[in-house]
């Protein structure tokens, strides 16, 4: 437990920085910006560069109340429990407060600089994985995964929606690739990685369904990955370079999943097939988010039809 | 307190001073630079 004289000394900065899960916001910052830069339609440098500062603050405020509220649980985990709560290098309200100054200031800001509509769909987000996610429904159900995955697909559909000013199917669509990517990398990687997280209490896949369930539910969504990345092709909002290059990486993945789906651990197992789908995956999603950039880029200078 | 502890009161003290400093500045140059952005 926390010792009182610990609480005396004032926080470091850095436990405030490391509340932000600064290595998830540097993805958040990525999609984000592949969001803005693939939308159609001009936006200032400055404002551009607001709108993305308003997402990874965004996130950085949810993080933090997301670690407020796991605190007990990051305590049991052993990749979690060096973390600024768990350690008591902080207090517990600091965390918490903290998290809601940021997300404040970021949709302020977003509302203020960019437009409110940004501004609205920030504050969903935020709401969606410190509430929704964390609070409610990830101590509640093995699909946990899928629910979270909502949460980091809404950068590239908030940078899109900040040059754009309204929704339209293409940001919906790039929300739903990372939506429908999550649980196939995440499983991935659960299959490997031996997690505390049964310990905790938290119901995750491989734990409360079993690894065979896993396994056919990472194929499941690898299929119906294939044609929802190719799907901004299909309805004419990119060119062909990016249909086929989604094409074309989606059903990679398809293939390094299928070993993955159809055999099951045996004893000494290297875990090769897993851990190859979880590599591709983090590839894949940089490839796809920069080609839809190239694609854009290149027909904004008629280099494309 | 000891010595010791007061020590570091001061440095973490002067260290959250100093990123809050950097962060308001941050932020007041931003804001001048939207403005001028909004209004152009």
């Amino acid at each position: 437990m926390t010792q009182p004289t610990a609480l005396q000394l004032p926080t470091d900065w850095r436990d405030f920085l490391a509340l932000t899960k600064p290595r998830v916001m540097s993805l958040v910052i990525f999609t984000g910006l592949c969001g803005l830069l693939a939308a159609p339609g001009d936006i200032n440098p400055i404002i551009g560069f607001t709108a993305i500062l308003c997402i990874a603050l965004g996130a950085g405020g949810a993080a933090s109340l997301n670690q407020w509220w796991e605190a007990d649980i990051d305590a049991g985990m052993k990749r979690t429990a060096r973390r600024p709560l768990p350690e008591g290098r902080m207090n517990r309200t600091d965390a918490r407060d903290f998290g809601i100054f940021l997300s404040g200031v970021s949709v302020a800001t977003m509302g203020l600089a960019v437009h409110w509509l940004a501004a609205g769909v920030l504050a969903v987000s935020i709401v969606y994985y410190a509430v929704v996610y964390t609070i409610w429904l990830k101590p509640r159900t093995p699909q946990n995964i899928v629910i979270g995955g909502g949460a980091g697909a809404f950068p590239p559909m908030i940078g899109w929606i900040a040059v754009t000013g309204h929704i339209s199917a293409m940001p919906i669509l790039l929300f739903a690739i990372i939506f429908f990517w999550t649980p196939p990398h995440f499983w991935a990687l659960a299959l490997f990685v031996q997690s505390d997280y049964a310990k905790v209490g938290i119901p995750m896949m491989p734990v409360v369904r079993g690894e065979a369930a896993t396994r056919h539910q990472i194929l499941i969504y690898s299929v119906l990955l294939v044609p929802l990345a190719a799907a901004p092709w299909f309805i004419g909002g990119t060119g062909a370079l990016y249909g086929v290059s989604a094409l074309v990486l989606s059903l990679a993945f398809l293939v390094l999943s299928l070993p993955v789906a159809l055999r099951r651990t045996r004893e000494d197992d290297t875990m090769k097939p897993e851990k190859r789908l979880f590599a591709f995956s983090i590839l894949y999603l940089f490839a796809l988010f920069a080609m839809l950039v190239a694609d854009r880029a290149l027909s904004g200078q008629g280099l494309l039809a | 307190m000891t010595p010791e502890e007061e020590e570091i009161f001061k440095r973490r003290r002067k260290g959250r001073n100093v990123a809050l400093a950097l962060g308001l500045t941050f932020f007041v140059v931003l804001f001048y630079f939207i403005t001028i952005a909004k209004m152009g």
